[in-house]
Parts: structure tokens; C-alpha cells; sequence
């Protein structure tokens, strides 16, 4: 497997940038902010919403600052549209709210990536639904992953677990928005936003191209329109094929995930942001208690890392999704692993966040149903080989359809066999 | 289309150009209902574009309604809004493009109902940016319905027994709305019923893109309008119905100039998009 942080972060900065390198603390939104600001933003849109405050807040101050454009919008409507017009003249454009508001957004979102227009929008993300709470949560995945908007559309989505990758992956967030004419998204939780954490001041801003299609004034050159309407069928259809063979594009180039101790794993957990740091955690204790856990992480949530995933699931007695939410990623875990191994689920909801120890328990219960499977499976073949034996003719073979325990059983039987003939 | 002109002739005595159809006009047929008054305001917008020598730097936003098509009529830079949102669009292209002419074009659904806050916050910012504002009283596009501005008693596909203020409210006066604030440079309201009218119309609009142009705040120019198939009217019944009980409800002229003192806070820009992030760190 590749270094998946090497494709995260793209080429390293030069050596001159990393010896001016110093840790400073900072807050999640703050750096967030400020990343973007490196990375050449050069308009910022924005309502107040907790817990993404302090990254509105930020950009009142910095940007007006460095002479470039600020607007707290009447509402996340109008910064949603803002950004539309500021991306359609081709300027480097962020736009970040918290769940309510980014609902909110949905309209505009549809509209951008219709349009083709790039900007990079950032969901600190808190319980729901509806108004909800204040406190962290994941519980946007399905909206961030799944279109948001109306249409047959998708948004890259970056899901950073610590506020140093957050920084990093808002460079890359502008670079997938440009390369590829679209909105991004960058999920992070109301912990990311409001933690401190010791960062480089390392940054990034991806060299600037000139745009053939943005909105310049149409001086010396034909008019440019940027509009996602046609209301001829068949044109409009060409319209949506050209969007799905981008986001093919996307799914075949773009896609990153993260993994720690899966040398020797047999249980992996899969998840993301501040789950997975909290999985991390978890890895560790269970390690100690005789659990060979390891990390999976996916970094973009959309592309979702299916096809890594699957290769893990055909060496993993199980898999474990942890979110802060009522399990929305394990469903895409479910679809990469096809039920190659079982897969449990852990999370908390209302703005909770699941303690390591929780984890562990649910890993342990994970672990012991397997055991019990295995142990049955191994008893079932023995009965039949005994069967087999004594001239009585084999079982016919139980298909199983869906995820039931069953289906589980017979691949994990068929994968300990792949194991004893020494694939690993 | 080409105009026989003595300079294209060549003969003494051949007719002599007093007009001719502003370049930034396309040479296309209309979508629009016979009759219907969009065309005429897109011909003056045209007009007062060219004079103005500002096509070349303008970018415009096209609404959701039956004018979603204006840049196919308008040879601009053009980018589509959300139903609505147009005034937030323009907003964000002002910001970042403080050489650019920044234009709204937009209907009375539109700009009155679902993008009425939307308009009133980038009056209230003084956005440096105009507005064109269609009202004919009705949502054109969708079947006849009824819109904020449609008059009491009006019969429409949505309110089949006429308007009923107990049931359905009041006509809104929105233009008269914006120009209490102080962020509004210019507002006006015009009417395209007969040619001295059209020609009054065409001097608002000139004069709320030369404010603009001088670096003054949000500028608005209502243009009262028909919708012959939306109102069940011959063109020539709804242009009589536009001069009377329209105009009683939405009264003609200059609502307030401020002229450029109005405040502009997007005139104001340092920051070119695409110059290299600065080493702030």
C-alpha cells in the first residue's frame, strides 16, 4: 500500500519552507482559516453558526487585512451565492458554516457543481436534527457524501483527523476545486473546529491557472455564460454525462485514505476525523488486552476508499465503523467489504463522542461473536467430514443473501482457509 | 439583421442612420409570449450598455424566471443565480471584480418574494451593483401565478377568485421599501406602456448604471411590466391595464437619488483575485 498521507499532502514544501517550520498552538477553526488564507483564498463568505464561529471570525480580521474580500452574509443563503459569484469570475473562494447552515447551502452546492464552479466549503459539523445541538458530531455524512443538493451530482469530500492535516488538506481541498471545476467539501466536527493542538505553520498555495470559462467581462472574446439550465433533454443529459465521466475521473484519481497498525491485524476498525483518533486510542488498549486492532481511515469520505477497503476486509477476522453517529459511513463500509467479514458498528449521537474504552468493549464483542462463529463453523465441518466418512452424501451449500449472520459465517469459514494456505 | 444606410449604399439620397440595434443584442428570435415587455427592456439595457461603452466589463446575473434566458438576448458575461439570489451572486462578483459593471436582472417572484431578503441586505451593504427589477405582477414562467406584487382583486392560476388581501395579503411596494436605506444610491420605477414612458425608463436605467460607473452604491430601477397570457389580456388591453389600475397601485418616477455620495463599500478594493497569497504567516 502507498503512503496514503504522501498522496494527501502532494509534493513536500521546499527545504527553505521547512526550515522556517515552528509549532504553535492553535484552534481548529482558527488554523483552518488561516490555511486558506495561505493557500490563496481570495474571498470569504460566511454566517455566525456554532461551533464554526471562530473561523468567521478569523477571516473578518485577517482578510480585510490582506486587502481581500470578507462579507458576513443575512444568511448562509447568501453566502452560498456570494461564493457563486465571487467562484464564477474564477477567484479563490471559501464559504464554511456548521450542519443547519449547510443545509441551508444545499441549494447553492447543486447549482455549483451544475455549474462547474470551484469553491471549498467547510461543515463543522454538530448534532442534529434540526436544530439539534452544539456539541461534535458526524452526523452530516450521509448530506456531505451522498449529493447534499438537489441533482445527480457529487462533491469531493475531505475528512481530516487532526487540525495539522485539516491545514494541509485545505490547500489540496482548493486544488481538487480547481483541477476538476467543482464545490469540496472539507467535513471536520465540532471538535476539530474548537480543539487546540500544537501545528506546524506549514503551508501550501497551489500555483494559480488561468481559467478559460471564468466571468471576466467579455472584452476581445465571446460572451462566457456559467449556468447549469438546459431545457432540451437529450442536451441536458450530455450535460449530466460529462459531470458523472469527472466524477468517475475523481473516483479513479482522487482517492486517500489512512492506515496504522493493520501489519497484524485481525480487527479493524474504519472511521474518520475524531472517531478515528478516539479508534486510535482504542487500538492501543485493545492491543494490550490481547485484540489485534488496527486503523483503517478514510481521509476522503467521497471518493470513499472502497477498493482499499475491500483488500483489508479479505485478511480481517471483522471490522468495527466507529462514528459520532447512528452508523451513516458503516453503509459504505458494508458496500466496499460485500461481505468479505462482518461488520459491527459503534457510535454515540446527540454531540457524545464514544470513549476508547466503549470502543474496546464493542471490539471485544465484536470479537467474541466471531470467535463463537468460527468455533461453530469449525465444529459444522468436522460433523460433515465425519458425515462424509460414514457414506452419507454432503449438505447441499446454504446461500445466504444479505447481511445476515449467516452469510457471515460462510465467509469467515472460507476466508480462515485462505489464511492457512499462507496468502498473507 | 443589416441596416441600409447611406454609407452602406454609397448614394446620395439613400435613408440615413438615426439607429441602429445595439451590437450587444444578439441577433436571435425571442422566446418570449407575444407582446410580453421583456424584450423591450432588454433592448433598452442594450441600448444604455453600449452608450455607457460597458459590455466589455460587464458581468451580469441572470434570475430564475422568464428572463433566465437574458444572456442568450444579451452579449455579456452571464452567470445563472438561484431563484432569488441574484443580488448575493452579484454581491460576490463585486467584491472580487471592483473593475467589473455588476447587473441584476430579475423578476417580481424573484426579487419580492423568495430573494427579498437577498435584495434588501445587499441595498443595505451598498453594494456597488444594479438592479433591474421586472414587475409585472405575476409569475410568468410557471403558468400565471400569483406573485407579492400582483394588485388585489387580480385573478391568477393561484388565486382564481382574485387576489383577497384577508387571505393573501397586500401588494408589496419593494422598491419604495429599499430606498429607505441609506446603502441605496439610486431607485426608480418606470413603466414600459406607450413610447414616452419607455423613453423615461431608458433615462433611469442610464442613470443607475452611471452611478454604478462614478463608484456610487446599490442602484434599482423598477420597470413596471405586462404579461399578456399570464393576465388573459390582448397585448394591447394589458399595456391599457399597466397605464391604469398598475400604475394607481405602483406610482411612476424617481423614489430617491442619493446620487454616488450613497455609500459603496464594495467600491473600495485592493486585493486583484489570482495575486499570489501573500508570506503573512
Amino acid at each position: 500500500m502507498t503512503d496514503p498521507l504522501e498522496s494527501a499532502t502532494g509534493p513536500r514544501p521546499p527545504q527553505a519552507e521547512t526550515d522556517r517550520r515552528s509549532r504553535v498552538l492553535m484552534k481548529g477553526n482558527e488554523a483552518i482559516a488561516e490555511a486558506a488564507i495561505q493557500a490563496g483564498c481570495d474571498a470569504y463568505f460566511g454566517y455566525p453558526i456554532t461551533p464554526q464561529a471562530e473561523l468567521l471570525e478569523w477571516m473578518a480580521r485577517r482578510m480585510p487585512e490582506l486587502g481581500r474580500a470578507f462579507v458576513q452574509a443575512e444568511s448562509e443563503l447568501g453566502a452560498i451565492n456570494m461564493a457563486l459569484g465571487a467562484a464564477a469570475t474564477g477567484a479563490r473562494v471559501l464559504v464554511s458554516s456548521s450542519s443547519p447552515g449547510i443545509s441551508l447551502m444545499a441549494e447553492g452546492m447543486s447549482y455549483m457543481a451544475g455549474s462547474g464552479t470551484p469553491m471549498v466549503l467547510v461543515n463543522v459539523m454538530r448534532a442534529g436534527p434540526g436544530l439539534g445541538g452544539i456539541g461534535p458530531s458526524q452526523s452530516d455524512y450521509f448530506q456531505a457524501t451522498k449529493g447534499h443538493g438537489h441533482g445527480d451530482y457529487r462533491v469531493p469530500v475531505l475528512a481530516p483527523a487532526s487540525i495539522g492535516e485539516a491545514m494541509e488538506l485545505m490547500a489540496t481541498a482548493f486544488e481538487l476545486a480547481e483541477r476538476y471545476r467543482t464545490p469540496v467539501m472539507v467535513l471536520v466536527d465540532g471538535i476539530l473546529g474548537q480543539a487546540m493542538e500544537p501545528v506546524e505553520l506549514r503551508f501550501r498555495c497551489p500555483e494559480r491557472r488561468a481559467f478559460d470559462w471564468a466571468l471576466t467581462g467579455a472584452a476581445g472574446r465571446p460572451a462566457r455564460i456559467i449556468k447549469s439550465i438546459d431545457l432540451v433533454p437529450e442536451v441536458l443529459e450530455k450535460r449530466n454525462a460529462a459531470l458523472q465521466r469527472k466524477y468517475a475521473e475523481i473516483s479513479r484519481r482522487e482517492v486517500r485514505w489512512a492506515t496504522e497498525c493493520l501489519e497484524d491485524a485481525e480487527y479493524v476498525l474504519v472511521a474518520y476525523g475524531t472517531a478515528a483518533r478516539v479508534a486510535r486510542s482504542a487500538i492501543e488498549k485493545a492491543r494490550a488486552r490481547g485484540i489485534k486492532a488496527g486503523l483503517f481511515r478514510p481521509i476522503t469520505l467521497w471518493p470513499f476508499p472502497s477498493r482499499e477497503l475491500a483488500r483489508v476486509a479479505r485478511h480481517a477476522h471483522a471490522i468495527l465503523a466507529v462514528e459520532l453517529s447512528s452508523g451513516q459511513m458503516v453503509e459504505d463500509v458494508r458496500l466496499a467489504v460485500e461481505g468479505r467479514c462482518p461488520v459491527g458498528f459503534h457510535g454515540r449521537m446527540g454531540g457524545l463522542v464514544p470513549t476508547p474504552d466503549e470502543v474496546v468493549g464493542a471490539l471485544k464483542a465484536l470479537h467474541g461473536k466471531v470467535e463463537r462463529t468460527r468455533e461453530r463453523d469449525r465444529e459444522q465441518q468436522q460433523k460433515r467430514q465425519a458425515e462424509r466418512r460414514n457414506g452419507q452424501s454432503p449438505h447441499p451449500h446454504a446461500v445466504v443473501d444479505g447481511p445476515a449472520e449467516g452469510a457471515h459465517r460462510v465467509e469467515a469459514g472460507a476466508q480462515a482457509g485462505t489464511r492457512e494456505g499462507g496468502e498473507r | 439583421m443589416t441596416l441600409r444606410t447611406s454609407e452602406s449604399t454609397g448614394r446620395a439620397g439613400a435613408p440615413r442612420l438615426i439607429y441602429r440595434k445595439p451590437d450587444v443584442l444578439a441577433d436571435r428570435s425571442t422566446h418570449y409570449c407575444p407582446g410580453c415587455g421583456h424584450g423591450i427592456i432588454h433592448r433598452l439595457l442594450a441600448e444604455v450598455l453600449t452608450e455607457l461603452d460597458l459590455p466589455a466589463h460587464t458581468i451580469a446575473v441572470a434570475p430564475v424566471g422568464c428572463a433566465v434566458f437574458a444572456y442568450d438576448y444579451l452579449n455579456v458575461d452571464f452567470v445563472e443565480a438561484p431563484h432569488g439570489r441574484a443580488p448575493a451572486v452579484a454581491t460576490g462578483i463585486r467584491r472580487v471584480r471592483p473593475e467589473a459593471f455588476v447587473l441584476t436582472y430579475q423578476g417580481d417572484g424573484d426579487l419580492a418574494a423568495i430573494g427579498t431578503a437577498e435584495i434588501v441586505h445587499a441595498a443595505a451593504r451598498g453594494e456597488r451593483i444594479t438592479a433591474i427589477f421586472v414587475n409585472n405582477g405575476i409569475y410568468g414562467m410557471t403558468g400565471g401565478q400569483m406573485a407579492p406584487t400582483t394588485l388585489l382583486g387580480q385573478r391568477t392560476t393561484s388565486s382564481p377568485n382574485g387576489r383577497d388581501a384577508a387571505l393573501m395579503g397586500y401588494p408589496i411596494q419593494i422598491t419604495e421599501m429599499l430606498a429607505q436605506l441609506p446603502g441605496v444610491a439610486y431607485a426608480a420605477r418606470g413603466s414600459i406602456a406607450d413610447a414616452s414612458l419607455i423613453g423615461k425608463l431608458k433615462a433611469m436605467i442610464k442613470r443607475a448604471c452611471l452611478i454604478q460607473v462614478e463608484g456610487g452604491g446599490f442602484s434599482l430601477v423598477e420597470a413596471l411590466s405586462n404579461c399578456p397570457v399570464g393576465w388573459g389580456m390582448t397585448a394591447q388591453e394589458s399595456l391599457e391595464h399597466l397605464k391604469g389600475p398598475v400604475v394607481d397601485a405602483y406610482p411612476l418616477g424617481v423614489i430617491v437619488d442619493r446620487g454616488v455620495g450613497a455609500a459603496a463599500p464594495g467600491a473600495v478594493r485592493a486585493h486583484a483575485p489570482g495575486a499570489p497569497a501573500g508570506p503573512e504567516a
